[in-house]
C-alpha cells in the first residue's frame, strides 16, 4: 500500500504522459472527458451525470467511408484507437459496468472497434468514501470500497491511498511521488465504507428468481402493465445507464461520400424493433418489460448469472416519472425482505 | 464469416430476375468473382447500399452452388425499393453469413421432409430444398406445400414446375388464396391446404412464411400428430448487428441473428411469444 498529500493529486493527473479522462465539470453536469489544467475535478462525485462507458463505448463512432461512384463502391475502414490512455476515477460499479459491456463486445465475434480502445485503457478505480443515497451496488456483488482496476485510490482527506494491481497499474504508479504507507489504514476506511453503505434504503434487495429459470414467469407478471404506465419512453434512463450498449447503425451523406456510424440506442424507442410489418414490441409496456427482463433476467441466464444492473442508482437519479430498476425488483420479486 | 464484425465485404449484382410483382432474385458474387464467403441452409446475410439502409436476408441459394449466391428479395421498404432498382453490375456491400443453419448434416438427415412454405417464406427453405436435391442419397422422401396470394407470387415458379416437379422422390403441392383464370391447381390458404392433405406424423417439418401461416399451420400439424420437436421455422425480426451485441432481435435470452433464426417448435415454446 502506498500513499500521496492530497495536493499532489492534480499533479500526478497532468504528468500522466498518455491523455487522461477523468470525471470533471461540464456546466451542470459532471463527465468524464479528457483532463487538461484549469479543469474542475470532481473525484467527490458519485453517480456522475455520464459514465466510462463514453469512453470504451462512445455516443457515436465512425466505423468505415464509402465512397460512391456510378455502379462502384470503395470502402475504407476507420481505424482503431491505438493510442494508450488512462481513465482516472472510476467507481466500483461503473467498473462492473465495464465487465458487462466486455462480455456483449468481447463475445465472439468481438468487437475490433471496442476491443482496441478496452486493450489501450489503463483504470484507475476510485474506492467510494461517501456511498450516494441512490446506491445499491452490493445487491450485484460490487463492494463500493475495492473497485477492481488496474490502480485503486481510497480518498483519506489529507491524503490518498494507492495500490496497483496489475501490470498496467503498476507502470503507471511507477513515477507517482508516493511513499509507503500503513495496510491497516486502508482496512479502516473500508470497513468505514461498509457501515456507510448498509445504513442505505437499498443496501439490500432480494433477488430471488431474477434468472433464466423464472424467465416466463417474470415475463408474464402481470405486474408489468402497472409499472411502465407512467414511462414516457424517453430514453433518459438507457442513455445514464453505464451497462446499456444497445446501438444502432446509421450512414449519412459527407458530401464526399457515405459514413457509416454507430450510436447508441433505446430499446425504450417506439421505433427499436420496427420493420416493415409492425413492430413485435408495440406499446410502453413491452418495451419497458424489456429493458428490465434484459438486465435482470436475459442477460444473466446468458452471461453466467451476472446481471447487467450494477446498482450505480443513475436512473433513479435521471427518471423524469420517477421509475427505476428498483421498483421493478421490488415488484417483481420474491419473499418479503423488500419491504 | 466476413473477416471483422460490422465491416463488410463488396459484393457484385450479376444477375436480376423478376419472380413476382414485387420480389426479385439478386445473383450477387465477389468483386473478383466466386462467392463473398460460403454457408450452410438457414443462414443469412447482411446486405447494404451505402447511405440507404442495411438489412439482413436470408440466403435463397443453396451452399452447393459453388458459383454464386442468390438472394430473393421482396419490395416493402426503402432499402428493398432501391435494390429492386438495381442493375446487373451494381456493387453492394455484403457481410455475414449469421446465424445458424437448418440442421441439414445432422437431424434432418435420414429423414423424409416436408416443407411448407407462404409467399416469399420460401426464400430461406429454397435453399434447404436445392442442398437436399444436390445430397439426394442423405435424405428420404421430399413434399412441399407452397402456397401464395396470385399464381404471380409464386417465386421461382419455372424452378419449381421444370425442375422440382419432374424429380422423382419429389411432391409438390401448390395452392393460391383466391380462385383466377389460369389455375387449375388447389385454391385456399397453406394451412387449410395442409390439413386437406393429411400427412403421416413422420419425418421432419420445414415451415416458413407470413406468423399468422406459421401459426395456423403449426396447429394443422399438430392436430395431425407431428410432435413439436419434429418441425422447424425460421424467424425474422429487426437486426442490426447481426452479432447478438446491437440488441434488438432478442425473444427471451435468445438472439435471433446468433442463436437463430432457425428454430425447433419445442425451443420457440420456451420463449415469450414476443414476435
Amino acid at each position: 500500500m502506498r500513499k500521496f498529500a492530497a495536493d499532489q493529486l492534480t499533479k500526478i493527473i497532468s504528468s500522466i504522459s498518455t491523455p487522461v479522462y477523468a470525471p470533471v465539470e461540464d456546466g451542470s453536469m459532471v463527465v468524464y472527458d479528457r483532463y487538461e489544467d484549469g479543469m474542475t475535478l470532481r473525484l467527490d462525485k458519485v453517480g456522475t451525470d455520464k459514465t466510462p462507458k463514453d469512453i470504451l463505448f462512445p455516443q457515436w463512432e465512425n466505423l468505415m467511408h464509402f465512397r460512391m461512384e456510378g455502379k462502384t463502391i470503395q470502402l475504407t475502414e476507420e481505424e482503431r484507437a491505438k493510442e494508450d490512455y488512462v481513465i482516472f476515477g472510476v467507481r466500483a460499479c461503473d467498473i462492473q459496468a465495464i465487465k458487462v459491456l466486455d462480455r456483449v463486445f468481447l463475445a465472439d465475434p468481438i468487437d475490433t472497434y471496442y476491443a482496441a480502445r478496452r486493450e489501450h485503457g489503463t483504470i484507475v478505480g476510485l474506492a467510494c468514501g461517501e456511498p450516494a443515497k441512490s446506491c445499491f451496488c452490493k445487491n450485484f456483488g460490487v463492494d463500493p470500497a475495492k473497485p477492481d482496476a488496474d490502480v485503486v485510490l481510497w480518498p483519506a482527506g489529507d491524503c490518498w491511498y494507492c495500490e496497483a494491481y496489475t501490470d498496467k497499474g503498476r507502470a503507471l504508479m511507477e513515477s507517482w511521488p508516493t511513499e509507503a504507507a500503513d495496510e491497516a489504514a486502508v482496512e479502516t476506511i473500508k470497513a468505514e465504507i461498509a457501515v456507510k453503505y448498509d445504513a442505505l434504503p437499498f443496501a439490500k434487495l432480494n433477488l430471488n428468481g431474477f434468472d433464466g429459470d423464472h424467465l416466463m414467469e417474470k415475463f408474464d407478471s402481470p405486474k408489468w402493465k402497472k409499472l411502465s404506465m407512467p414511462c414516457l419512453g424517453c430514453g433518459s434512463c438507457t442513455f445514464a445507464c453505464p451497462t446499456c450498449q444497445c446501438y444502432d447503425i446509421r450512414d449519412y451523406d459527407t458530401g464526399n461520400g457515405i459514413q457509416r456510424y454507430r450510436c447508441w440506442d433505446s430499446c425504450m424507442y417506439s421505433d427499436f424493433t420496427l420493420m416493415a410489418h409492425g413492430t413485435n414490441r408495440p406499446t410502453q409496456v413491452e418495451r419497458y418489460r424489456q429493458r428490465f427482463m434484459h438486465k435482470l433476467v436475459y442477460f444473466p441466464s446468458r452471461n453466467d448469472g451476472m446481471y447487467s444492473c450494477v446498482g450505480c442508482g443513475r436512473c433513479i437519479e435521471k427518471c423524469p416519472m420517477n421509475l427505476n430498476i428498483v421498483k421493478v425488483i421490488k415488484a417483481l420479486g420474491e419473499g418479503d425482505s423488500n419491504d | 464469416m466476413t473477416k471483422e464484425t460490422l465491416v463488410p465485404v463488396l459484393g457484385i449484382v450479376t444477375d436480376v430476375r423478376v419472380d413476382t410483382p414485387d420480389v426479385k432474385t439478386f445473383r450477387v458474387n465477389a468483386v473478383d468473382g466466386g462467392k463473398c464467403f460460403e454457408h450452410m441452409p438457414g443462414q443469412c446475410a447482411m446486405l447494404s447500399i451505402p447511405g440507404v439502409g442495411e438489412a439482413m436476408f436470408s440466403i435463397t441459394s443453396s451452399p452447393t452452388n459453388k458459383e454464386f449466391m442468390e438472394f430473393s428479395i421482396k419490395k416493402c421498404g426503402c432499402l428493398t425499393n432501391w435494390l429492386h432498382q438495381m442493375d446487373v453490375g451494381q456493387m453492394i456491400t455484403v457481410r455475414g453469413p449469421y446465424g445458424n443453419a437448418f440442421p441439414v448434416e445432422e437431424d434432418l438427415k435420414g429423414q423424409d421432409l416436408l416443407f411448407i412454405a407462404g409467399g416469399i417464406g420460401l426464400a430461406p427453405l429454397r435453399s434447404v430444398i436445392n442442398y437436399v436435391r444436390a445430397n439426394r442419397e442423405n435424405y428420404g422422401k421430399v413434399r412441399i406445400v407452397y402456397g401464395s396470394r396470385t399464381k404471380e407470387d409464386l417465386v421461382d415458379y419455372p424452378e419449381i414446375v421444370n425442375e422440382w416437379c419432374q424429380e422423382a422422390g419429389i411432391e409438390v403441392f401448390l395452392t393460391i388464396d383466391q380462385a383466377q383464370e389460369g389455375w387449375d391447381g388447389h385454391v385456399g390458404f397453406v394451412p387449410a391446404y395442409v390439413t386437406e392433405l393429411g400427412f403421416d406424423p413422420h419425418g421432419r417439418v420445414l415451415v416458413c412464411g407470413p406468423p399468422i401461416m406459421i401459426k395456423f399451420t403449426t396447429q394443422a400439424l399438430l392436430e395431425m400428430g407431428f410432435d413439436k420437436t419434429q418441425i422447424y421455422t425460421t424467424m425474422e425480426l429487426r437486426m442490426k448487428c447481426g452479432v447478438g451485441k446491437c440488441g434488438r432481435c432478442n425473444i427471451g435470452d435468445q438472439y435471433v441473428c446468433k442463436d437463430g433464426p432457425v428454430f425447433r417448435f419445442d425451443q420457440l415454446g420456451e420463449l415469450p411469444a414476443e414476435y
